[in-house]
């Protein structure tokens, strides 16, 4: 327990230190620079023009698609990472059961390619 | 006699005094390093670039930085304020987070943690937060689409680089930033996984947003992505936190497959060189290809990145983890095995 602490303790400063000086850098430009705003310069930029219609519009669904494969795939990396640290000691039976995961895995990105999941027209 | 509480004072004054170590060299790479992009740039267009603020104009990148202190932050009418001002600043204080595993030289790091790779990967994901705040706050159009291609690249190419680590992984046995620089005492990993070396490192160009895969920016369609609303420190706590994150890619490029901070050939005059001097070597060495590639390259259309790296990158780096850990497997390669 002592030692998890005296290892994260100094990353936890560090974070907190990260953001004092990000904080600071916005902070001596709030104090220093002038501020007067007008309904010209605070309006969203488009081009010059007034802004038309809200910008929280609709948006493509292969965003959603893009992101929740995403998740499919960064959840099968970690799953990789500790195996990978593992792998000498785990041997015919880590390695092979691995390799099946992969299978299936692949059979499912094989389906998705077909179905045109990784399309952008 | 010294109390318990003065103790830990103490302790946690000193680990600040190291945090500032680390922070203002970080900090002075990131204003050398805007400026050799700009240098490098303009000498491959046979311009000059900056040359007029100090000698060689070394001191453009601080004037510009004085300069954006007096601007006016812009805070649009339109926008969630709150958010809009917390993203920069946790773009940035993520990205200098990140730095806090990274090994110099051996022994000289902040927190030599077990799970380094892990915490790197961990972190750099985040980064994707500062972005979709950036852009949902600023209820602008240009921002708002900017934002929303800028993290569908980010999360596509992280997926790649996931699987190029692991295959380094497998050749190391350790998620220790520190050994997995000692793992390549005997051979560079960029030469028996040269494939996954120039996939990391294209991935990498992705993953911060740097030409040719500068979609969020693309002037021409984009205005300046998910910060066209920033204006004043903000915007450059956006420009610092991508530059910071475009160090680290070469840092870890540099752990990952250059050795770290090991010299080239391990004889006299070579390994008296200290640690540092030569990692500081290979990043400044990856850096310079970055800023020849942004140089050379004509930018990616969208559809074509996103081809890129879903059905180019991906199937061949989940390739690459299968027939690494093969033939580790089956010559008896592995480490501890």
């Amino acid at each position: 327990m002592d030692i998890a602490i005296a290892d994260y303790l100094p990353i936890l400063i560090f974070m907190f230190v990260a953001l004092a000086i990000s904080c600071l850098f916005v902070l001596a430009n709030f104090l220093v620079a002038v501020n007067n705003p007008d309904p010209e310069k605070n309006s969203a930029y488009e081009c010059g023009f007034e802004q038309f219609g809200d910008s929280r519009m609709k948006f493509d669904v292969r965003f959603y698609l893009v992101t929740l494969l995403f998740i499919i795939f960064d959840l099968e990396v970690a799953f990789l990472f500790p195996w990978a640290v593992t792998f000498g000691t785990l041997g015919l039976f880590g390695f092979v059961s691995m390799m099946v995961f992969l299978a299936i895995l692949t059979i499912g990105f094989i389906y998705e390619w077909k179905k045109g999941a990784l399309e952008w027209q | 006699m010294i109390s318990l509480a003065q103790t830990y004072f103490i302790e946690v004054m000193t680990i600040i005094l190291y945090c500032l170590l680390i922070f203002v060299p970080l900090l002075l790479g990131v204003v050398m390093a805007l400026y050799a992009d700009r240098k490098i740039w303009a000498a491959v267009q046979k311009r000059r670039g900056p040359n007029v603020v100090g000698p060689y104009g070394l001191f453009q990148v601080p004037a510009d930085g004085l300069k954006f202190i007096f601007k006016e932050i812009i805070l649009p009418d339109g926008s969630d304020k709150t958010v809009f001002l917390i993203a920069p600043i946790i773009t940035l204080a993520l990205s200098i987070t990140a730095w806090a595993v990274v090994p110099v030289q051996a022994g000289v790091v902040l927190a030599n943690i077990n799970v380094g790779i892990l915490y790197i990967f961990a972190i750099s994901s985040l980064g994707v937060y500062g972005i979709l705040m950036a852009g949902w706050s600023s209820n602008s159009k240009y921002p708002f689409f900017g934002a929303l291609r800028s993290a569908a690249q980010m999360v596509s190419y992280e997926v790649s680089i996931g699987f190029v680590i692991i295959t380094v992984l497998l050749c190391v046995g350790s998620l220790n930033l520190t050994e997995i620089v000692m793992a390549q005492k005997t051979m560079w990993f960029f030469i028996p996984l040269f494939p996954m070396f120039i996939v990391f490192f294209i991935s990498a160009l992705a993953e911060t947003n740097r030409p040719p895969f500068d979609l969020p920016e693309a002037e021409s369609e984009l205005v300046a992505g998910y910060q066209t609303e920033y204006s004043g420190m903000p915007f450059v706590l956006f420009l610092f936190g991508e530059y910071i994150n475009i160090l680290l890619m070469c840092a870890m490029t540099t752990i990952l497959f250059l050795g770290g901070w090991l010299p080239p050939i391990d004889i006299y005059p070579l390994n008296a060189v200290p640690g540092f001097v030569w990692f500081l070597l290979k990043v400044i060495f990856v850096f310079y290809l970055f800023a020849m590639v942004k140089a050379f390259v004509p930018r990616y259309r969208y559809d074509q990145l996103m081809r890129l790296g879903w059905k180019v990158f991906l199937p061949l780096s989940l390739f690459a983890v299968v027939a690494t850990s093969s033939i580790l497997f089956f010559f008896n390669l592995a480490p501890g095995m």
